[in-house]
Order: structure tokens, then C-alpha cells, then sequence
């Protein structure tokens, strides 16, 4: 039995390789983010097991996270105790920025896409498990403000010598330096900075510039004896430590900040993770066609094999072992793309300045586990209901000359998918409008039900569009036309399994596109219509940068007023929480602050605004005080106001502090915007020019006007979508080449039926184009049914959005036409191959085949 | 390998009619693949083929007799010799211009009836003139219909008629463009006695009362008494001929030439 499965397989390879095709991209994906994410997660973790000493020592609540530098700092008298302390070897303080970037000879920032620009002071202190660290492998270290040292390939990548004058920016005063390059530094053991720069200063300086100028460091490294543990080092070293500071062990430390910039960078694979599963969905409805047309044309041979006495069961397990067979040359051949994948997704993101390539790729056990699980479970899911209609054939169909699949009747799908879209719908006003836990799955699922619901549901609700279409196409082309539109309803399960297919992808589109265009479109209106300033400095980066630029603007001509605001992260309740500080009488004048309570003039140091839902979570009022934990201890602050953050272009974290209040707090002082108000009657054009050119040894720093501050906004949405757009396009690409495929069994399918209107007299081009017309109907009905689904999605989503700000729902109608004609046009080229196939053929052959 | 047969008459003797050929084949010599695996499927093949007449082409199997039909039919190429449609060379022709002939001057009948599942008996028939972009001719339309005698099964399709109708149906197909010559292949090869005798009267009725010219390939001595000319080809060449033939003719014909076949081979073993 085994044996006839295998050499039918084995004659049919290329069908089904084709068919096999989505499985195989739904499998790479699964694989490619797998193994990006092992690999990323590895480069971190070697990474920060080099720059974390055996015990660190800091100031209580300061963890290596991503907030901004703290002020609060360790003394340099302590870290000369620490040395002291048994089972210490030497004890080594550090400064450290993240905000130091180098600007390359033509202008630009190196790296600085989200990869930090680390500042630190010159240590040769050895890292955790004696591993030896950043050491300078070329000149020497730096010894005093003029000089300073690059990790290697910033240096190479800026183009800079030993000897050069380096263009440095940073977020201290000092804006800008250009001291010299003296040494080369590189972490000995192969480390890889991955796209961070790092820039060495010796310790003098590096205090002046991060730590105020007081003899002190951001952290300790305490190294242990020979024979001591970090743990035991660290219990002793706790011991010795005054109130405000704690000592943690190498590892954890290391471990704390691997995992968050992991868990930052990782939603690329969530992301990934998502559209394997859209890619397999699609590919289980390819698979379910392919099997379904291949099993009726073998429906003789299957129907010989139970006259000679083979059971249902073993027909179905032969019809099966095929599946399983595919589902492992297409998880294998998915691997394999999938290594490339993420091969692929390392270069891009070196591009974006996460530089990987120090790192080989990690290919864990369980890639290759899940790769082979997914994509032998799809096939042979989407393989097993045609496999049991195969069973159901009568063995008396080997005897007769047509053979009808026994199908069975459509109400029952029909009823199935009419419960799965009003499930999915319910799933879907669930997640959307009530307070269910987790309201993302329920919509997620919700979606996914409803499309599956209209997928099985399709060859009844498609029977109107290609209706209408064969009619259209009798009109338009004669009997060309009735021949292509009548092969497009003569088997309504195919063609609507085929067009499901692509429905799926555009009904995704769609929904992007609609949010995508609304959440612009909402971007603009905001701006529009609370946003009085007439210019922005922002940093493109997103890193905050020198006061000393609020300073100069300020003292220009034909400016009013710069409002500063700064971006903090605080502890409360455990939670670490944005906070702003602003200044509440220039921010006034530049931008509208929607309030719900209060003024934003009540703002005082010493006192918070809070936002609304914040207001809500805590369950406090105007007058009530907040607990916030800052760098320099646990504040209570009155509340003063509450504000909401929906249309609000300025004030997005919970809390908002003045400048002061948040100095005090022990935060850096750096500005992340300037909103500046110009003189009545001043040019702004003029006054845009002049600022750009304060700021022009300063690449991070940019300037825009209200147009351009828009723009800045809106990029963010654009490049989400052009990501989601490109990976549904893939989705697309599957949905073509199930077209493609299911045409081109079609076509072998009546070969005979071509050869027959090829011998009456049918041309060759006229053969084309029945077949090129039949693709255009099954891609049209898909890309209809699909547009139509992502407009109820969008809709649906917008208007649940609405309360949260997206109050702007912009239908992109020409957009959404566009869909549709280009999904003509993907039909006309899916039907190339098989077109072109059927007209090949020969006409006597054609005609006698069976 | 020699013929040791003699041909009582001269194959391309003589036409009893006056109309001359339809279909004239000189020298048609099919060969396929090459070398030893060479295999002659018409050699060197002279015939008339007769207006208005009903010709039968019989012969034992891989005598040439379809592959001779296919050449005729424009269907298939030959490898040298040539194939007239009334005036036109077919070898002369490239594909473009097979496939307007085959549309326009061709009428063809298959075993397997051969029509197109999802159009109507109706839309069957008229297929290769609305292919062609052509109206039919209502009168003739009409007359073929009555022939048929489908008038009340024209809405239906293939998968709704018996063996019987959808062979009509095909006749009807293959007459509705009044091709200067309807091929049948085997046409009641897939029928019952009964249904095959019905469809046989249909083409001996368009002979005999439009002036058609048929050729029908077949095995069968009964189908072939209802032609006006039985050809045999044995070997890929024509090697008999009988006029007005009756079933007993036709049986006896083809025993001495299965006999012949039989000694040849006992030859071949010796």
C-alpha cells in the first residue's frame, strides 16, 4: 500500500512541491525568528558578560535599564573601601553615558538607529570570570580631556586614524567635543560591541562630563580573589555597604541587562511568529486544494485499489503518508530558507546599526523541532479532509468512465462558517468594547474566526461575484468568455478555496491600510489643531541631548520663548513609569494641553500632573498626593492636575513634573524637545535656518516646523507599515502561487476538455485567454471578498479606537480599489505558467488522455 | 518486412462520382521515433477521399487507421507526403492556420463523446461557430436539431444525457458548421448496440440527405455496412477496398485478412 503511495508521490513531485510551497515560507519564518532570536539573545549575553565586573556595586534602584543617567552616583572614597574587602581582589569605579555618539567624517552619526552611544571612563579593570574586557590593543589610553579612545569598529566605520580629531556629540553641557584619537579598544575576548560605539575617556573627564565634576562613578566593579565566588564576594561586599547602595553579582547584572534589550528587540519575532501562522493558514487552504484536485484525478486508482481490496483506512493512510512525506520536504526546505531568513533579517538590522555579524547563528534544538512539528501538522491537517473523501469513494468507480468526487453537500459548510463568523464577531465585540483579560487574543482569534468562517463559507457567498462575472465575461468575450466564467463556477469549492487564499492576506492589508491612514491622518489633525510652536528640536534618535542648545536658541533674535521637556523614567509601586518635566508657562503657549481637571499652569515644583487613566489606576484626584520613587529617594508630590494623553502632541507619560522638581529627583539635565515661540512678525523660515545652523555640528539634533514636526510624527506609522505590508505581501505571494497552482492542476485536469476545444477549432491565444480570465475571476472574487473583510475589520477596530485618540477614520478608497485592480492583474500573471502550459499541448494527446 | 498481399484493386481507381475528392492523401508516410526503435505508422499512403461519401477506415490494431484520421484531420503532422483538404495543403499550413481549417472545414466525432461538461447540449453544438465568432445559420441550425432529434434536450448537459444523446449531440456538434468533411472516430465505440445503431443512421442520414462527407474510423463490421466504402489498412497501408459493403463482406474481408496477418507471423517465427 506504502508502495503505491510512494511512486504516486514520486510522480507527481513538482505539483506538489509547488503546493508545498506556503508550507515551506510558513516553516522558514518559524525557523528564521527562532533562530534570529537565539542568536540575538547569545550576542547580548556575551556582550554583557563582558562588561559586568564579578560584583557590582550601585546606588540602590539605579539597574542597568534603559532610563536616563541618574545623578546619583557612587563616591570615589567607597570604591577605596571596597578594594579592602575580604575576598576582593580590586574594586574599579566606572562612569558610563548612553548618549555620547561620533559623528563620522561626513556628518553623520555612526550607529545611533537605537543602538547606544556608550561614554565611559578608561578602566582596565578585568570583567566577571576574569574575562578580560574593553582593552586597548592599539596606541594607549586616554590621559586627559584632548584625548580619547574608540572602539574599533566605530573608529573604522567613522573613518578615523590614531591621530585624527574626533567629532563627538553628547548630552551633557558640553555639547560638543573634538578632542584626539589616541587608542583602539576591543573587547579581547571576540565580543562585539553590536553596533553600539563606545567612546573611552579617562576618568577625569569622563566625571566632568556625566557625573557633574565630583569625584565619584556611576557603578563599582569589585573583582574577586582567586577560589571566590561572585555570590560569596557579594554577601561580603553588601556587608560593607552604606544605606543607598547595593551589590549584585556579575551574572545577574549581566542577566538584567540582556533580557531587556533582548525582550526590546524581540517583538521583531512576535511579529515574525504572527505571520507564520498567516502563512500557514493561507498554505493549509493551498494544501487542502492541491490534495482535493490530486485525489480526484487519481479517483480510478484509488477506486481500483478498494475493488482489489484495500480498506478506507488504508486509502485515507496512503492519501496521508503523502501528506506526511510533504509536510517534511517542505519543513526541510523551510529550515533551510529560514537559516537564510535570518540571515537576512541580521543584515538588515546591521543597517538600522544592531551589527550581529560577531556572532554565528544559533541554531537551538528546538528549531528545528518546532520547524518539523509545524509543518508536517499543517500538511497533514489540510491533507486529512481530502484524504477522507478519497476513502469515500465507491470501489465500483474504477469500472466506470466518469468519475464525480462524492462531494459532500455546501449547506453544511455553509452553516459551519456562518458559526465561526458570528463566533469570530462575538470573539471580536468581546475583545474590542469589553474589559475581558488579554483583549488582543480575542480579537486576534476573533479575526482569524471570521475568515475561516468566510473561507468555508466562500463557495456560496462567491457564487454571486463569479456569477456575475461569467456573465460579464459572455458578454465581453463570446464564448471564450462563457467557457472561462463557466470553468470558474464549475467546481465552487476550488475556486473559492483558491480565492480564500488571497482573500486572507488582503483582508489583512486592508485593515492595515485603514489604520494606517487613519492613525496619519489623526497624527495631522492633533498637530493641527494643538500644536501652536513654531518650531521643534527634537533628536532623531530619541536620546536627549545638551541644555546648552536651549541656552544658545534662547538667545536668539525673533525667539519668544523655548519650552523644554524631559523624559525621565521613575519607580512607582514597583513599576518603572514615564515622567515629564516641563515648564508649564512656555509649554502653555506652545501647545494645547487637553486637561481634564485643573490648569496646566497649576503646575508647581513640588507638584504632579497626572494623566487620566493614571488618575483612574491609582484612584486619586486633584489635591491628592503620589508616591514616586526617584534616584534620590521616594517623593510625595500633591497632584495638581490631570490631563489626558489622547490628542495630546506633547504630554504622552503619566506623570509631569516641573523642570526643577525633576532635577531634584536626581535625573540628568537633558532636553529631549525644544518647542520654540517665535516674535510676532519674526521669519521662521529665516529662524529655522539660523537654529540648523547652531546646531549643525550637531547631526542628532534637528529642527522642524510644524509641517515637518508632522511629518516626524507620522514616519514611525509609515515604517510600521511598510513592515507589516511587506510581510503580508508574502502572504500574497503564496496566495498567487496557490492561483497559479490550482490552475495549472485545472488545466491537467481537462486536459482532455482542452484538447477537445483545440480540435474543434479553439486557438491558441484564444486558449490563453479563457484561462487568463478564469484567474482574473478567482483573483478578483479573492481580493472583493478580502477588501471586504479588512474594511469591517478596520472599521471595527477604528471606532473601538476611537475613544483612545485614533478619532479620524479615513477609508484610503482609491488605495482599496487599487487592491482590487492589482489583484486582476495578479490573476492575469498567474495564469502565465498554466496558460501557456495548456496551450502546449498536444492536441492528440490531450485528446486520448484518460 | 514485405507484403505479401495483393491488392485486388487499385485503391485510388476510378471514382464512381462525380464530384471528386474532399480530401485527397498522397503519399503520406508517418514515422515515429528513429533508429531502431523506428516505428512506420502509415507508409506510403495514396487516397481519395470522396465528396458526399460515407467512408469507413477499418483495420487491426496499429494498422495506422487513426494516425491516417488525425493527418487527415489536421490533427497530427505528417512526415512526408501530403494531406489536400479541397484545395489546401495542410502541410503548408503552420499551427494558426490548422487550427481556423480544423474550425471552419472539420467536423469531428470522438469514442468518448468529448463535449464540455459545464455548457449546455445547446452551446456544445455551437461552440466551434461561436469560437469562430460566427452565427449560425438558423435554418441549418434547426434542420440539424430535428435530426438529432434533440429538440427538448438542449438546456441539458452532458452529465445529464445518456451515452446515446451526448454522441448526438457531438454529430450535431460536428455538423452545425458544415465542414467540408466530419471526421468520426470510433464514434459508437462507447455505445450500446441500440444507441450506436441511432447514431450511425444520424451520420448515413447527413450523407445521404446534406451530401456530408464523413470518415469514420472503426472496428465494428455493423457500423461499417452503414458506409458507402470500406478502406483496410494493414501495416500502415491500404490494402483493400470494398464498395456498397454488407456486414458478411466486411467479416469476410477482415477473417482473410487477420488469416494473412496469422501466416505472416507464422512466416516471421520460421
Amino acid at each position: 500500500m506504502f508502495k503505491a503511495a510512494w511512486k504516486s508521490l514520486m510522480g507527481r513531485k513538482l505539483r506538489l512541491l509547488m503546493s508545498t510551497f506556503a508550507i515551506v515560507l510558513g516553516v522558514a519564518f518559524v525557523a528564521g525568528s527562532l533562530i534570529f532570536t537565539d542568536t540575538l539573545s547569545r550576542s547580548f549575553d556575551a556582550i554583557f558578560a563582558s562588561s559586568v565586573g564579578d560584583v557590582v556595586v550601585r546606588p540602590t534602584g539605579t539597574s542597568a535599564d534603559d532610563g536616563p543617567a541618574t545623578t546619583r552616583t557612587v563616591p570615589a572614597s567607597l570604591v577605596d573601601d571596597l578594594a579592602e574587602v575580604d575576598g576582593a581582589a580590586r574594586a574599579d569605579g566606572n562612569v558610563s553615558s548612553f548618549s555620547t555618539f561620533v559623528v563620522g567624517e561626513n556628518g553623520k552619526v555612526i550607529g545611533g538607529q537605537g543602538a547606544p552611544g556608550i561614554g565611559a571612563n578608561w578602566s582596565d579593570a578585568p570583567a566577571a570570570h576574569g574575562l578580560e574586557g574593553l582593552a586597548i590593543t592599539e596606541g594607549h589610553a586616554p590621559r586627559n580631556g584632548d584625548e580619547v579612545a574608540l572602539d574599533a569598529g566605530t573608529a573604522e566605520r567613522a573613518g578615523f586614524e590614531i591621530g585624527d580629531t574626533v567629532h563627538l556629540v553628547t548630552s551633557s553641557a558640553e555639547a560638543v567635543l573634538r578632542p584626539t584619537l589616541v587608542g583602539i579598544a576591543e573587547f579581547a575576548d571576540g565580543g562585539s560591541t553590536n553596533g553600539a560605539t563606545i567612546t573611552v575617556f579617562d576618568t577625569t573627564t569622563a566625571q566632568d562630563l556625566f557625573v557633574g565634576g565630583k569625584d565619584a562613578f556611576n557603578d563599582v566593579w569589585v573583582t574577586a580573589d582567586e577560589g571566590v565566588s561572585q555570590e560569596e564576594l557579594r554577601d561580603d561586599v553588601a556587608a560593607a555597604l552604606p544605606a543607598g547602595f547595593e551589590a549584585v553579582t556579575g551574572d545577574t547584572a549581566a542577566d538584567e541587562a540582556a533580557s531587556e534589550l533582548v525582550e526590546a528587540i524581540s517583538f521583531l519575532s512576535t511579529f515574525l511568529l504572527i505571520f507564520a501562522g498567516i502563512a500557514l493558514v493561507v498554505g493549509s487552504f493551498l494544501i487542502v486544494n492541491t490534495f482535493s484536485i490530486l485525489v480526484a484525478q487519481r479517483s480510478r486508482e484509488l477506486a481500483l485499489l478498494r475493488a482489489i481490496g484495500a480498506s478506507r483506512r488504508q486509502v485515507t493512510r496512503s492519501v496521508m503518508f503523502e501528506a506526511v512525506v510533504l509536510g517534511a520536504v517542505g519543513s526541510t526546505i523551510g529550515l533551510g530558507l529560514g537559516v537564510l531568513l535570518a540571515m537576512g533579517i541580521r543584515a538588515l538590522f546591521a543597517t538600522f546599526g544592531l551589527d550581529l555579524s560577531g556572532q554565528d547563528l544559533i541554531i537551538a534544538a528546538r528549531t528545528p523541532i518546532a520547524a518539523y512539528a509545524v509543518g508536517i501538522l499543517v500538511t497533514v491537517v489540510a491533507a486529512y479532509i481530502p484524504a477522507r473523501r478519497s476513502a469515500r469513494i465507491p470501489p465500483v468507480a474504477a469500472l466506470r468512465d466518469d468519475v464525480a468526487m462524492p462531494e459532500s453537500a455546501l449547506h453544511w459548510r455553509l452553516v459551519a462558517g456562518a458559526a465561526l463568523i458570528v463566533g469570530g464577531g462575538a470573539a471580536m465585540v468581546a475583545g474590542l468594547v469589553s474589559d475581558i483579560p488579554r483583549p488582543g487574543w480575542w480579537v486576534g482569534g476573533g479575526i482569524l474566526a471570521v475568515l475561516l468562517g468566510v473561507a468555508a463559507a466562500s463557495p456560496v457567498i462567491s457564487r454571486p461575484v463569479v456569477g456575475l462575472a461569467a456573465v460579464l465575461y459572455r458578454r465581453i468575450y463570446g464564448s471564450v468568455g462563457t467557457l472561462a466564467g463557466q470553468n470558474a463556477l464549475r467546481n465552487p469549492r476550488r475556486t473559492a478555496a483558491t480565492a480564500s487564499a488571497l482573500m486572507i492576506g488582503l483582508a489583512l492589508v486592508t485593515t492595515m491600510s485603514i489604520l494606517g491612514s487613519s492613525a496619519k491622518d489623526s497624527v495631522d489633525k492633533t498637530i493641527e489643531e494643538n500644536f501652536y510652536g513654531d518650531l521643534v528640536v527634537s533628536n532623531v534618535i530619541g536620546v536627549p541631548f545638551s541644555t546648552s542648545i536651549a541656552d544658545k536658541i534662547e538667545k536668539t533674535d525673533g525667539v519668544a520663548s523655548v519650552s523644554r521637556l524631559r523624559y525621565a523614567i521613575a519607580q512607582v509601586d514597583g513599576d518603572g513609569q514615564g515622567v515629564m518635566g516641563v515648564d508649564p508657562t512656555s509649554l502653555r503657549a506652545a501647545a494645547n494641553v487637553p486637561m481634564v481637571e485643573g490648569e496646566l499652569t497649576d503646575l508647581d515644583d513640588g507638584k504632579v500632573l497626572i494623566s487620566d487613566s493614571r488618575a483612574e489606576d491609582e484612584n486619586v484626584g486633584v489635591g491628592d498626593t503620589v508616591t514616586i520613587s526617584f534616584p534620590n529617594g521616594k517623593e510625595d508630590l500633591e497632584v495638581a492636575g490631570i490631563y489626558t494623553t489622547d490628542n495630546n502632541t506633547v504630554l504622552f507619560y503619566p506623570y509631569t513634573l516641573t523642570l526643577s522638581t525633576l532635577a531634584d529627583a536626581g535625573f540628568q539635565a537633558a532636553d529631549n524637545y525644544l518647542l520654540i515661540q517665535t516674535e510676532p512678525g519674526a521669519d521662521v523660515a529665516a529662524l529655522q535656518r539660523t537654529i540648523e545652523e547652531q546646531t549643525a555640528e550637531l547631526p542628532t539634533v534637528t529642527v522642524k516646523d510644524q509641517q515637518g514636526f508632522a511629518e516626524e510624527q507620522r514616519a514611525p506609522i509609515d515604517q510600521m507599515l511598510l513592515l507589516i505590508y511587506a510581510l503580508l505581501g508574502l502572504a500574497l505571494v503564496i496566495a498567487v502561487l496557490g492561483i497559479i497552482n490550482t490552475l495549472a492542476l485545472s488545466v491537467i485536469e481537462r486536459t482532455r476538455e482542452v484538447g477537445l476545444l483545440r480540435a474543434i477549432g479553439l486557438g491558441r491565444s484564444q486558449l490563453r485567454r479563457m484561462i487568463r480570465l478564469e484567474a482574473i475571476a478567482i483573483a478578483v472574487l479573492g481580493a472583493v471578498l478580502g477588501v471586504g473583510m479588512g474594511l469591517v475589520f478596520g472599521l471595527a477596530l477604528m471606532s473601538s479606537l476611537a475613544d483612545e485618540g485614533l478619532e479620524v477614520i479615513t477609508v484610503p478608497t482609491l488605495q482599496l480599489v487599487g487592491y482590487v485592480l492589482a489583484a486582476g492583474f495578479v490573476g492575469v500573471l498567474a495564469a502565465v505558467f498554466p496558460a501557456r502550459r495548456a496551450a502546449r499541448l498536444d492536441v492528440l494527446q490531450a485528446i486520448a488522455t484518460e | 518486412m514485405t507484403d505479401t498481399s495483393t491488392t485486388p484493386q487499385d485503391p485510388t481507381g476510378a471514382d464512381p462520382r462525380p464530384s471528386g475528392p474532399a480530401a485527397r492523401v498522397q503519399n503520406l508516410t508517418k514515422t515515429y521515433g528513429s533508429g531502431q526503435a523506428k516505428v512506420v505508422a502509415l507508409d506510403d499512403v495514396t487516397l481519395d477521399l470522396h465528396r458526399g461519401e460515407f467512408t469507413a477506415v477499418m483495420g487491426p490494431s496499429g494498422s495506422g487507421k487513426s494516425t491516417l484520421m488525425h493527418c487527415c484531420a489536421a490533427l497530427d503532422t505528417a512526415t512526408s507526403g501530403s494531406v489536400l483538404i479541397g484545395d489546401t495543403d495542410l502541410s503548408r499550413l503552420k499551427d494558426k492556420e490548422l487550427t481556423r481549417l480544423r474550425r471552419d472545414q472539420i467536423g469531428f466525432v470522438f469514442q468518448s463523446f468529448n463535449l464540455v461538461p459545464t455548457l449546455t447540449a445547446e452551446e456544445n453544438i455551437l461552440l466551434p461557430l461561436s469560437i469562430a465568432g460566427r452565427k449560425p445559420d438558423a435554418d441549418w441550425y434547426r434542420t440539424v436539431i430535428e435530426t438529432v432529434g434533440l429538440q427538448d434536450r438542449l438546456d441539458h448537459r452532458p452529465n445529464q444525457l445518456s451515452g446515446g444523446q451526448q454522441q448526438r449531440v457531438a454529430v450535431a456538434r460536428a455538423l452545425a458548421s458544415r465542414p467540408a468533411i466530419v471526421f468520426a472516430d470510433e464514434p459508437t465505440g462507447n455505445l450500446d448496440s441500440r444507441s450506436g445503431a441511432e447514431v450511425l443512421t444520424l451520420l448515413r442520414r447527413s450523407v445521404d440527405e446534406f451530401g456530408q462527407t464523413i470518415v469514420m474510423v472503426t472496428h465494428d463490421p455493423v457500423a461499417a455496412a452503414f458506409t458507402d466504402r470500406v478502406v483496410f489498412l494493414a501495416d500502415g497501408k491500404v490494402v483493400d477496398e470494398i464498395r456498397e459493403p454488407d456486414r458478411e463482406t466486411v467479416l469476410d474481408r477482415m477473417t482473410r485478412m487477420d488469416a494473412r496477418q496469422l501466416d505472416r507471423l507464422a512466416g516471421a517465427q520460421a
